[in-house]
């Protein structure tokens, strides 16, 4: 067993741990704590699978920013503490029924992806991640690239008008 | 390590997230459920990219766009939130049935 195997058992442990913690816990704050884990150990996997502009961009954006604004949306609104108030919707049964859905379709996939292998030796990626990233996108997903620019600033636009206070309860203050 | 642990791994975390967002009662927690979903998305492109018939770094590029793609989505669907909440008081899922009845 090589270093890169232990290494990869260690990231995947990590990350499935980090997702079952989190289906676990009542308290909303742990569970997006608990997400951290797993999303830092995929950042550890990219690393291994030689993709480190992506493993950083994942922990600058989902181990950072898309943390803190769960965080901020769970402080801008109440949220029982009460241990004993259900955390899930429906009753056993819509779990049952959501649980036996979710395993087969988890077993019909493996059964795909079991024996997937496409010979290849992973050598193709090596050195210089980033400045193949940018060739890239400045060549081949030019377009692509300008219109995620259009994404993010209707996405924003759209959040500030979603969330600002409706007119007339703005003028009554 | 092979292809197809990646994507076992990918799988595990696609069905943790999937259950989570038909379950859990809290509006923030589903949003994050969707979040897991697509990094393991995510993870299956970059497994392809350096594992799949055609190395490459395209497989990156395309988990950057998906990236960006769920930034937006989590800033618009917590605005979402936010107005809902200021209307109904509450962040629970099931009690979001004004369309309903």
């Amino acid at each position: 067993m090589s270093g890169t195997d232990i290494a990869f058992f260690l990231l995947a442990l990590a990350a499935i741990a980090g997702g079952v913690t989190m289906l676990q816990l009542t308290n909303v704050v742990h569970m997006v704590i608990a997400l951290v884990m797993t999303f830092v150990g995929i950042a550890g996997l990219y690393v291994l699978l030689s993709a480190e502009f992506v493993a950083v961009v994942q922990v600058l954006i989902y181990s950072g920013a898309i943390t803190i604004i769960m965080l901020f949306a769970i402080m801008l609104t109440r949220h029982h503490t009460d241990e004993r108030e259900r955390q899930t919707t429906g009753g056993v049964w819509h779990r049952a029924v959501a649980a036996i859905s979710v395993i087969a379709f988890g077993l019909a996939v493996y059964f795909g992806i079991r024996q997937l292998d496409f010979g290849a030796d992973g050598s193709a990626l090596s050195g210089d991640n980033a400045k193949a990233i940018g060739k890239s996108l400045y060549s081949y997903y030019t377009i692509p690239f300008e219109i995620v620019s259009v994404i993010l600033l209707v996405a924003l636009v759209g959040a500030i008008v979603l969330a600002k206070k409706d007119g007339k309860e703005a003028g009554d203050e | 390590m092979t292809l197809s642990a990646y994507l076992a791994l990918a799988l595990i975390l696609f069905c943790i997230g999937l259950y989570g967002a038909l379950t859990k009662r809290n509006t923030v927690i589903v949003l994050i459920c969707i979040e897991l979903m697509l990094n393991a998305v995510n993870l299956n492109f970059v497994a392809f990219a350096k594992y799949g018939p055609h190395p490459g770094v395209h497989g990156h590029v395309f988990a950057l766009f998906v990236i960006a793609v769920a930034a937006a989505e989590a800033a618009v669907g917590l605005a979402v939130l936010i107005a809902f909440y200021r209307n109904r008081k509450t962040v629970q899922v099931d009690e979001a049935n004004s369309l309903k009845h």
